[in-house]
């Protein structure tokens, strides 16, 4: 092989070593951290067991950026943060102030700049998303625009901390739900089976996977106009979608069949009570973009409810636990049907087994 | 002649409001003239308010990498490209960030000005996975973008099949709860695996995540297939002076109700004297009393990680957390580190060896049983790892002698 045209073998870096890119302050003191707290929203402050201090200024940001926005963050911390920063895994810029001084100014600049301070403690915090129209390859609505026309909406609560305790959300543009578990959910809900075309399957999808992929059995080999394809018992078929990404001819996504729903109480901390998953609260709303008004609409009527009723440190689930679901649907007027009933494997574990009721 | 950007009036909507527009950023690179990805974006544009209009995505994958590597690069053929030309291929490379997500303005500018001359210009921080995603870029220049981000010290991140990238916490760098070195585990980890990240192999992905302790901040327990959490054995530190200030502070009543009733396991009570009360052998280490107090107490000295394996959400048989493998791993010394790095090595062995295509080890493990995949692993069983012995009476115990055997010599040659 010619040596001009061979391409060049990658050196086996693996994950990167981070304290070249580490704040000093950080690096200096890398184990050795006493205690914390938090001067003001969107402000953490930071104390080593040797005396060092570090103020931490926590900015929101679309996540999706042009080099111009990550640009203007590298001109924000060269000017009050010594030139380093890092992200959260919520997509939230962090930059390290060496002096309380510098915090008020950075906020300032911050502000001035279009990004918001906040998402510590008891606020909402940044949704964590998905990719999307803008990207994926199976998406049955946006992340960015629905994220955006959130946060919009919250920007009052990622600002401040008047939450009992932290908030979690999360959106997913399908019910793979990369997006993740959240205190509320905002996930794709497909409501009608995949519409195969069947010209397209024979060449496309691997037919044996696909059988294999469905969750309830409803996908079999079959023949149609002549060609090998697979057919669907639309009975037994649940929606789900998951045969649509190794088969993309059978199109789980339609016109006005692509739904959300919304889901509320998962927990990633262990503190007081262990990790939970999201229950399904509401369904069926409308993928309306650009900004999904009537889905913002309910996750704004939760947080009210939450906000109003909550406890201090509760988690929403931890609240929903204490006053009870029937409680939880009066306040947030929203309906229980029989699709909450859970009916997947090991679903009497959701059952009430007992004589513990809420009047 | 310039390329006339489409119009665009429902991505339009997007860029009123508080929180920063990504559409904003998009048009900004679409007009940037001077750039080769403007054109790119000016389509890309297009074809995503074509799917605001249809509620349709028009992204289908395909093949493609760089030389050497088998994975790392998704990529995007527009179903559209008829009307889209310029972002008919709009592939995204996953790269794996500094541990802990550390940056130089330095490098963030180095990666923006790469980006700018190979890609789009749009680069997400970052995926959920924890990786830099560079999105958009044509198949040609897939490769040049990712030598001269290799040639800066980065690597490229997981996809398909494979171990995928990592996360770690913000831990030791800027938190006192953090129990043990995240950077080093997860660094050590990662990289002693590397060759499955690069190489996909595996009968599916699996994805390891590292927390300094039980807050878990970067949400293992229902993402990892190995979840590296960090936890102590012996008793919380707690300084009864700063105690007594908080309680100074806040009130015993508020005190009581946020910090001595919301103790799940009963654990706390407040002494007359406005000192803490501490039943160690009661506490589960779930953080809640350190994250309100977060001056007087502290986790105890005695660190290392607790290990739970198997969470993944939906797909197929639904969502699943991860459970505990072993309760407890010292990690302190480079002989700890290295029966981390043994037993992850294990477990991906076990992994590829074990699961049936397209299964997670969750499924894995619940299809064979947990405690079969414990014996496989010569991993002892622990009452840490349920929630309660079993209720149901359909099992065999012609053997149980033998295996009370083991666990009463286990527990003595374990016994400090």
């Amino acid at each position: 092989m010619n040596d001009a045209v061979m391409p060049r073998r990658p050196d086996e870096h693996g994950v990167p070593d981070p304290f070249p890119y580490m704040h000093p302050t950080l690096k200096d003191n890398y184990g050795n951290w006493a205690w914390h707290d938090r001067p003001r929203p969107g402000v953490l402050h930071h104390v080593a067991h040797g005396g060092d201090e570090i103020w931490t200024v926590r900015a929101g940001t679309q996540r999706q950026m042009d080099v111009g926005t990550i640009r203007k963050l590298c001109d924000l911390a060269d000017e009050y943060a010594d030139g380093f920063l890092r992200f959260t895994t919520r997509s939230n810029a962090e930059f390290m102030c060496t002096t309380l001084d510098k915090t008020g100014p950075l906020i300032e600049a911050l502000n001035e700049a279009g990004f918001p301070v906040g998402g510590t403690g008891n606020s909402v915090s940044m949704i964590s998303h998905t990719q999307g129209w803008l990207h994926c390859d199976i998406p049955g609505t946006d992340a960015s625009g629905v994220v955006k026309s959130l946060m919009d909406e919250l920007h009052h609560e990622f600002t401040h901390e008047e939450m009992p305790n932290r908030v979690r959300l999360t959106t997913s543009c399908c019910q793979i739900n990369c997006g993740g578990q959240g205190d509320i959910a905002i996930n794709v809900q497909y409501t009608k089976p995949p519409k195969i075309n069947h010209d397209l399957v024979a060449n496309v999808c691997e037919r044996p996977a696909v059988v294999a992929r469905c969750p309830v059995a409803a996908i079999r080999p079959a023949q149609v106009n002549g060609k090998p394809s697979l057919e669907v018992d639309e009975k037994k078929c649940i929606c789900c979608g998951a045969c649509y990404p190794p088969c993309p001819p059978m199109q789980i996504n339609g016109d006005d069949s692509t739904k959300l729903a919304i889901w509320v109480g998962g927990k990633h901390s262990n503190a007081r009570s262990k990790p939970t998953f999201h229950k399904l609260v509401a369904a069926n709303l409308p993928n309306n973009a650009p900004r999904w008004p009537e889905v913002a609409a309910i996750v704004k009527r939760i947080l009210q409810a939450y906000k109003e009723d909550a406890q201090a440190w509760e988690r929403l689930g931890e609240w929903i636990e204490r006053i009870g679901w029937s409680r939880f649907f009066e306040l947030t007027d929203l309906a229980f049907t029989k699709h909450q009933i859970d009916d997947w494997t090991g679903a009497r574990q959701s059952l009430n087994a007992s004589a513990h009721l809420h009047f | 002649m310039t390329k006339k950007s489409h119009d665009t009036p429902l991505l339009d909507e997007l860029k009123s409001g508080p929180w920063p527009s990504f559409v904003e950023g998009l048009e900004r690179l679409a007009k940037d003239e001077e750039k080769p990805g403007a054109d790119m974006m000016k389509d890309l544009l297009g074809q995503l308010e074509h799917s605001y209009e249809t509620r349709r995505g028009y992204w289908k994958g395909g093949t493609v990498s760089v030389f050497g590597y088998g994975g790392g690069v998704i990529p995007r053929f527009s179903e559209v490209a008829a009307d889209y030309p310029e972002s008919s291929e709009f592939h995204t490379l996953r790269v794996q960030p500094p541990a802990g997500m550390h940056y130089s303005t330095k490098l963030l500018r180095d990666m923006c000005d790469i980006w700018e001359e190979h890609g789009s210009g749009l680069i997400a921080l970052h995926g959920q996975s924890g990786d830099i995603m560079f999105q958009g870029c044509t198949t040609d220049n897939v490769q040049p973008a990712f030598d001269d981000l290799n040639k800066i010290g980065l690597d490229m991140g997981g996809a398909g099949p494979a171990l995928r990238t990592s996360m770690s916490c913000v831990g030791h760098a800027r938190c006192e709860q953090s129990c043990y070195d995240e950077v080093r585990a997860h660094r050590e980890v990662i990289n002693g695996l590397l060759d499955e990240m690069h190489r996909p192999a595996l009968p599916y992905k699996f994805k390891f995540k590292f927390s300094g302790c039980p807050n878990d901040c970067v949400n293992a327990i229902h993402r990892a297939d190995m979840a590296v959490i960090g936890t102590w054995r012996d008793d919380m530190q707690v300084d009864q002076e700063e105690v007594k200030k908080h309680v100074a502070k806040v009130g015993r009543k508020q005190m009581i109700d946020t910090v001595v009733s919301m103790c799940p396991t009963r654990a706390l009570s407040l002494n007359d004297d406005d000192t803490l009360d501490v039943d160690d052998k009661s506490c589960v280490r779930c953080m809640h009393c350190i994250n309100v107090m977060t001056k007087a107490l502290s986790p105890g000295k005695d660190r290392g990680v607790t290990i739970l394996m198997g969470g993944k959400r939906s797909l197929k048989i639904g969502d699943q957390m991860g459970t505990v493998i072993h309760p407890f791993l010292k990690l302190e010394t480079d002989e700890d580190y290295e029966k981390l790095n043994e037993f992850a090595e294990e477990c991906i062995d076990f992994f590829a060896e074990n699961a049936l295509e397209h299964e997670r080890i969750g499924e894995t493990i619940d299809r064979i049983g947990l405690a079969n995949f414990l014996e496989a692993l010569d991993v002892p069983v622990d009452p840490n790892m349920v929630n309660h012995p079993r209720t149901s009476s359909y099992v065999r115990t012609d053997d149980w002698d033998i295996e009370a055997e083991k666990w009463f010599e286990h527990k003595k040659a374990t016994a400090k």
